[in-house]
């Protein structure tokens, strides 16, 4: 029997346990595939089986979530699944030379699984550990800061079929590297404080939000508490902090003005999936203030009146998870969730966490709830808005992690208070995850306004070429740019900050990111799924050599495709670090139109490197001379 | 309540609740479109059904349509559009049309047609997809799937079978069945389902009646789709 080989029996014991823990529930369709994986290293068909047979739903429909979702397996990968992280900042710090290090070590091939079925190697989307890369997940659980001297020893651990539980714990010591921390970081706060201050605030003579619904029908009417939070969220002017910058206020009270249909609730979903490279300041904010986060959920849910929450937390967090079940576990003991929370009759309120599986687009609001609801993560149709028909049709906020903490401390402190912090048009603080060439990466959290240069100076960045903001989806800065601020005014951004210095190919910046788009494009609607791959050849084809005007105006015509034709933000977003670096970084990419009229996209010599690859060989005689060599 | 919106000019009457292409052919003008199906809730993935309302791209099998409401479909800009769409479909399967009896009766061939493809202008993605032959009576030829998920909708909101479902991700989505073996014989299908019927190209193929109707005679070879009432093909 192998490595990967349960018995049927054995298979169906597992699945009966977890179906069971979700309740039978096919709505938990993705939790329950990801805790299966987790006993059984993938989905054999068997489970999928069992679980057909357990939740009555078609296969179809099964393998069409497993298959969405690059962490779940439904063929074996091995006891250990190795995913270098792959975002740019992970190779600038080497990853590529350490994958080739892992897998000349463990005789495997990149990709595949080896021969035994012990291990697998291969690369992933940014894991979010950019201040500490290069990163990786070894059966999705990180590990940051990888030498060679690290990549040896695990090398060592999977030979010996170490477990991965008693593999050396600093391995897995991910550090928080609060660089600059402002109200949200260094907030003074006890958990419920914001949860009581919510519920004695009084009703204002100012904005008024409707009081039609409190929180809810359940209340005692009369009580004012749930309009004026709502009222002061709107005084605080916060918009969503995940990059779309939508008036938090409006979206709650939206949420809460509407209808609701018989057996419905209203829900709150907290969007963790942070999956934009470069960012990780979720990450930060939930090992650091993970109560901040919930009581801002619960201010929201009292605002609005919803009595389910969510977490959506993305699947390279998953070493998260324990801890933060732990933190709401509390939190039910401290009767800050449940039942009448704070004893106020009729205010229930409980959160769950959900855990993604490796799928950038579920950072997308409407495929978020789509995968809450165990579905393919497909961006919807809208309208109708998640406000009025979200998560399983219901009225659904969602909000990122960082706006629920402002949330939190505006319910505590005052919608004035807050609006006093930034900028006229851009309220409060924003953290901004800083990576690439700079002396101390890590987390900076300032009041809005801040400039570009003011952040390069200090996390000791020197010689900048250029400023990726907002990740592959934001906007490329360049150096005559560096005073322009971060605000919505001027540089909005979801966090990330990723920095080159003079030395970097900003093509290859580009590269990296549209690889990144085309790997994550959902595949729903026709320009995104075929665009993303057409863009990619065709920066793939510059890379090498082969690249010629011709194509270079390909790639701006399938630009503007993608723009105007997709079906959700990633493909409308998809073609933003091209257009940027070709703006500001032409010669990059004129440097690689080695041919100025018509170029052959096929070229022989490279044909032939599977060939070279099987017999092993790479000398002088195994290549063909070509006229325009390029790289490979 | 009966409102109207301009259509390229052309007033075009709506009842509430009706999406743009819904009016837009009730009043016999014809939007390229490939997953929209009448008999089904709309999809909105193909994309060609593109219009520009008040200036913005959107679908049209999507949107509903709204009073004075000012849409362009059949400009250059966006039939130049549609038209890279369609290439797309063409070079991200394999799709021989002289050798395809789905030819003359296939909605791909006859909206490239429409738009004035004349070459797929991409480089081929030639992908390499397994027939399957294991049903007696029915082809599934996956060369052709342009994941329009028409029969994925027929299959489960008519037949109430889920025969076919959609996996992977990105580039690499594509259609699957609903048996271990992933073979159309495991399943429940049968010629009669609904399923059988909708797909627009050539994926779903009865066996044994291969041309049938002789090339040159078959349903978009005597008119256009842009002039064919009824562009899904009852076969």
């Amino acid at each position: 029997m192998g490595l990967n080989e349960m018995h049927a029996e054995a298979i169906a014991g597992v699945v009966d346990r977890v179906i069971n823990r979700y309740r039978r529930d096919p709505t938990c369709m993705l939790q329950i595939l990801r805790e299966v994986q987790e006993a059984c290293d993938w989905i054999p068909p068997e489970a999928i089986d069992r679980m057909q047979a357990m939740l009555g739903v078609p296969r179809t429909k099964i393998e069409g979530v497993a298959g969405f979702y690059s962490f779940i397996y439904t063929e074996p990968r091995g006891k250990y699944r190795v995913l270098f992280s792959d975002n740019i900042t992970d190779r600038m710090q080497g990853n590529r030379a350490l994958m080739e290090r892992l897998c000349n070590n463990l005789w495997v091939e990149r990709g595949k699984v080896s021969e035994d079925g012990l291990v697998s190697v291969g690369k992933t989307a940014c894991t979010g550990l950019c201040d500490q890369g290069p990163g990786m997940l070894v059966n999705n659980y990180a590990i940051a800061g990888l030498s060679a001297q690290r990549i040896d020893e695990i090398a060592e651990l999977i030979r010996n079929k170490v477990p991965l539980a008693e593999w050396p714990p600093a391995y897995f010591k991910i550090e928080d590297n609060i660089r600059r921390a402002d109200i949200l970081l260094n907030a003074d706060f006890k958990p419920g404080e914001a949860l009581l201050a919510a519920r004695a605030r009084a009703p204002s003579d100012g904005l008024n939000s409707s009081n039609m619904r409190s929180w809810r029908e359940g209340l005692p009417s009369g009580i004012g508490g749930p309009g004026a939070t709502l009222d002061e969220i709107k005084r605080a002017n916060l918009r969503g902090r995940g990059g779309a910058g939508f008036t938090t206020g409006l979206k709650w009270e939206a949420c809460r003005n509407a209808q609701l249909k018989a057996g419905h609730q209203r829900i709150v979903v907290c969007n963790a999936d942070e999956g934009e490279p470069g960012t990780f300041k979720d990450r930060v904010l939930l090992s650091k203030c993970p109560d901040l986060v919930f009581e801002g959920m619960t201010v929201a849910a009292y605002a609005i009146g919803a009595t389910r929450g969510f977490v959506y937390l993305r699947g390279e967090y998953r070493y998260l998870l324990d801890h933060l079940n732990a933190v709401l576990a509390n939190r039910r003991r401290e009767n800050l969730l449940g039942k009448d929370i704070c004893g106020l009759p009729g205010a229930d309120f409980d959160i769950e966490i959900h855990v993604g599986a490796g799928a950038y687009v579920c950072g997308e609001e409407s495929a978020l709830i789509e995968s809450l609801e165990g579905k393919r993560g497909t961006p919807r149709n809208r309208p109708p808005f998640p406000v009025t028909n979200g998560y399983l049709d219901q009225p659904t906020i969602v909000n990122n992690v960082e706006t629920f903490a402002a949330a939190a401390l505006i319910a505590l402190k005052g919608g004035e208070w807050y609006a006093g912090i930034g900028t006229k048009h851009s309220a409060g603080t924003k953290i901004i995850s800083v990576s690439g060439d700079c002396a101390r990466p890590g987390i900076y959290e300032y009041p809005f306004g801040v400039s570009i240069r003011q952040v390069l100076e200090d996390c000791g960045a020197t010689d900048t070429q250029a400023v990726q903001v907002s990740g592959p989806s934001g906007i490329c800065v360049a150096e005559n740019e560096f005073d322009r601020i971060i605000g919505f005014e001027d540089i909005p951004t979801a966090g990330a900050f990723t920095i080159f210095n003079k030395t970097r190919d900003m093509f290859e910046v580009a590269r990296n990111y549209v690889h990144f788009f085309q790997h994550e494009s959902c595949g729903f609607c026709t320009p995104c799924r075929v665009g993303t791959s057409l863009l990619k050849n065709l920066m793939d084809k510059l890379h090498y050599g082969s690249g010629s005007p011709y194509d270079f105006a390909e790639i701006e015509k399938l630009n503007n495709l993608l723009q105007s034709m997709s079906h959700c933000g990633l493909g409308h977003t998809a073609c933003n670090p091209v257009l940027d670096t070709i703006a500001k970084f032409r010669p990059a990419y004129d440097k690689r139109m080695m041919q100025q009229d018509f170029t052959p996209a096929f070229d022989l010599d490279r044909e032939l490197s599977a060939a070279r690859q099987m017999t092993g060989r790479d000398d002088a005689a195994a290549h063909l001379a070509t006229e325009h060599g390029g790289q490979s | 309540m009966s409102h109207t919106f301009t259509l390229d000019g052309k007033v075009i009457p709506f009842v509430d609740g009706q999406t743009i292409i819904q009016a837009a052919s009730a009043a016999g003008v014809f939007i390229p479109h490939l997953c929209y199906h009448p008999e089904f809730k709309p999809h909105g993935s193909c994309k060609l059904c593109t219009v520009k309302v008040n200036g913005r791209h959107t679908a049209s099998c999507t949107m509903r349509a709204a009073p004075g409401m000012v849409v362009e479909s059949e400009t250059e800009e966006i039939n130049a559009e549609r038209r890279a769409l369609t290439q797309m479909l063409f070079v991200e399967g394999n799709h021989f049309c002289p050798s395809c009896e789905k030819s003359g009766n296939c909605q791909l061939q006859a909206t490239a047609y429409h738009l004035g493809m004349m070459s797929p202008h991409y480089d081929h993605f030639f992908p390499n997809r397994a027939v399957d032959a294991s049903h007696p009576e029915v082809l599934l030829d996956f060369n052709r799937c342009i994941l329009c998920s028409l029969c994925v909708r027929a299959s489960r909101d008519v037949d109430g079978k889920n025969v076919f479902g959609l996996s992977g991700r990105g580039i690499k989505t594509h259609l699957i069945v609903n048996a271990k073996s992933g073979q159309l014989a495991d399943t429940d299908f049968t010629l009669d389902d609904k399923a059988a019927q909708v797909c627009p190209v050539g994926v779903i193929l009865k066996k044994r009646r291969g041309f049938a109707v002789p090339i040159g005679e078959r349903k978009f070879d005597k008119a256009p789709i842009s002039e064919t009432a009824d562009t899904t093909e009852g076969r």
